[in-house]
């Protein structure tokens, strides 16, 4: 028989018709939605006088520009309110299940996607939103799309996609103290570089990622598209079942054991080829952060930022622009730099496991005078829980406040602006000129190394305050 | 919704060779607050287009007037970052009809195609060749031949193919879109999903 990938098999599940030299009608089993790629799609849904095919495939919620304080007031924001009310006239015209501002399950869609168990092994996902890579975590196939995409879906349940190259990631071995899977990440993403995978469908494996929860293993799945891969997944496993156990939308009863019984058949065969291989060292992973502005400018926050040595052209010109925005000279350290602002939160980093690790870290310290630090759940069910371990306690000891869920100064589209100029520190996944605000200057670290920055007010390796 | 049907474009060209331009630099999330799907243009590029007064940056491209026409020039890995099909909206709107590159983003080629705006990869060789005819002489024109798959530098006659699958290029030639060709295969996706 035939040796397949992970990849393979639920791609090729799911192709309806291949069209000859042309793409695959590829079927989606679940849609999410938000505010804001979603309402030109209705909107030419309506121009075209055609309906939602199966309502039931799609959920939504609004997260991309909502405020992260008083969601229980109207938002104030004018634009922000309308794509939210279009999302509720929308959701409720079709039948669209909504988990609205204020609900129990509001919160970022990728994060309430899983903690709802609608993510499921073996699943199509896609979303109006790059990083629905995340639910690649459970062995999904998710990715993000377009707006006429998510019209299709809508219209359809099908999109018309060329099936990817595969590329496998491995890192085997034991992580060091004090890194995350975010390091392991933004690790292999200064390896591969901003465009490394374009093309490529990711799986991540080996002993350094089979060992991780499901809340880090989303984090590395989420940030597939930082290198150019339309996604990333990883082999479903004990940990997988685990979660999702229980979870509202998960099977139960006689249904389980006969999903568990099939996912377990999802992964690859050995002797499987990939177009594409790395293998990494758990051991030569260290607390990463960026320097420039496109993710794939890290460095270990030891090391010095790397000099134009061997660059030429538009290559050399593009690095001293991004550098020149930043601030930064080549060949400098980036330690001790001081720091405005700290963000922890967004689809990357805005987890129960992150708040924690935060919190555990900041506990009996203080936030930094020069601090200013926005810490933002990624849902309501994790501000819940949060509150329910005394997190947010620890937390206001230590002088920061946790505020509502949404996406929050990821993009800046709410309130959650940094200002022109202001260096920020942050967990969420681009540190892209202007991303986090106009002007703002933004470096992406683990949540550990954000908590050891907030507390010491410069850039800082999360160890050396671990070992003091 | 159909859109213009694309043969062969015959323009000058705007050069921008900076590397990795992400859609945030392309349009910035808070311009995304829109439910309708014009408009757009005037944000093209906003934050390298305008200071925060919104007076025009005299040193970026689309503010000179030495450039125009409707092909756009761009450098190493354009598009890269968050799939808003926005970005492709604004270049769309801003007048653009066709984007050349030497690689281009996944989702953001993707998202071309889908709106009718040709996204063309050349050699990193031929894009240099093109970024210096366009600022050696800004009035050179550049042939995009969708039919014969040819993007030619018309001073020079310097030509290179570029790849598209059939099935895209009959829809961009027709104005075809993807849901003209789903809705039309109904019956299959039904049977296919009973079983789901």
């Amino acid at each position: 028989m035939e040796k397949t990938t992970l990849f393979d098999k639920i791609w090729d599940s799911h192709v309806v018709k291949s069209v000859p030299a042309g793409p695959d009608v590829f079927f989606i089993d679940k849609h999410f939605i938000h505010e804001v790629t979603s309402p030109v799609a209705f909107l030419n849904l309506e121009k075209r006088g055609i309906s939602v095919k199966y309502p039931h495939r799609t959920i939504a919620t609004p997260d991309h520009n909502v405020p992260t304080v008083d969601q229980d007031q109207t938002i104030k924001d004018k634009l922000s309110r309308m794509q939210v009310e279009k999302l509720r006239e929308n959701c409720k015209k079709y039948g669209i299940e909504l988990h609205d501002l204020g609900s129990a399950h509001h919160g970022i869609v990728h994060v309430i996607g899983p903690e709802l168990g609608v993510t499921q092994p073996g699943m199509t996902i896609v979303c109006g939103d790059s990083h629905t890579s995340t639910h690649g975590a459970f062995g999904a196939i998710a990715f993000g799309i377009g707006t006429s995409e998510v019209e299709m879906v809508l219209a359809t349940q099908c999109i018309m996609q060329s099936k990817p190259k595969k590329m496998r990631i491995s890192v085997e071995g034991e992580l060091g103290k004090g890194v995350t899977s975010k390091d392991i990440i933004l690790y292999i993403i200064s390896k591969i570089s901003a465009a490394g995978a374009t093309g490529y469908f990711v799986e991540y494996a080996g002993s350094a990622i089979r060992n991780l929860s499901m809340e880090a293993r989303m984090t590395i799945c989420n940030m597939s598209i930082e290198m150019g891969a339309r996604g990333g997944l990883i082999a479903p496993d004990e940990t997988t079942f685990d979660y999702l156990k229980g979870k509202q939308y998960a099977p139960a009863g006689e249904a389980w054991d006969e999903a568990v019984a099939h996912w377990k058949m999802l992964k690859t065969d050995d002797g499987a080829t990939f177009d594409k291989e790395y293998h990494y060292d758990a051991a030569d992973i260290e607390p990463m952060i960026t320097y420039g502005t496109n993710p794939g400018m890290g460095i270990k926050v030891v090391e010095n930022i790397p000099t134009t040595e061997g660059m030429e052209g538009s290559n050399k010109t593009s690095y001293l622009k991004s550098l020149n925005y930043m601030g930064f000279a080549p060949g400098e350290s980036v330690k001790g730099k001081q720091v405005d602002y700290v963000f922890v939160g967004s689809c990357t980093n805005g987890r129960i496991e992150d708040i924690r690790s935060v919190a555990e870290f900041v506990k009996g310290k203080r936030k930094a005078d020069n601090i200013t630090a926005w810490i933002v759940p990624g849902s309501r069910e994790v501000e819940k829980q949060a509150h329910e371990e005394g997190l947010v306690k620890i937390l206001e000891e230590a002088g920061f406040v946790l505020r509502q869920p949404g996406c929050s100064a990821c993009l800046a589209m709410n309130d959650d602006k940094i200002p022109a100029g202001k260096l920020a520190v942050s967990t969420s996944n681009r540190n892209f000129e202007g991303r986090q605000g106009p002007g703002a200057r933004t470096m992406l670290a683990s949540p550990l190394t954000v908590a050891a920055v907030a507390v010491t007010g410069k850039i800082t390796d999360p160890r050396e305050v671990l070992e003091n | 919704m159909a859109y213009d049907k694309f043969t062969v474009l015959r323009d000058t060209a705007v050069p921008l060779p900076t590397e990795n331009v992400d859609t945030d630099q392309i349009i910035p999330a808070r311009f995304l607050k829109a439910t309708e799907r014009e408009g757009f243009g005037d944000n093209l590029f906003r934050d390298w287009r305008y200071d925060v007064e919104g007076n025009p940056k005299q040193d970026f491209v689309l503010n000179d007037d030495t450039y125009s026409g409707k092909i756009l020039v761009a450098g190493k890995n354009f598009g890269s970052g968050s799939s808003r099909e926005h970005a492709v909206w604004a270049i769309y709107d801003y007048g653009f009809r066709c984007v050349v590159s030497s690689f281009f983003a996944d989702i953001f080629k993707n998202n071309c195609l889908n709106i009718g705006v040709l996204p063309v990869t050349v050699s990193a060789e031929f894009a240099d060749k093109l970024f210096a005819a366009i600022t050696a002489d800004p009035k050179t024109e550049i042939e995009v031949s969708l039919p014969e798959q040819k993007i030619t530098l018309l001073s020079t006659g310097e030509s290179e193919s570029f790849d598209i699958n059939e099935y895209k290029k009959s829809n961009m030639k027709n104005g075809f879109d993807d849901i003209d060709y789903l809705l039309n295969m109904s019956s299959e996706i039904e049977a296919f999903a009973a079983n789901r």
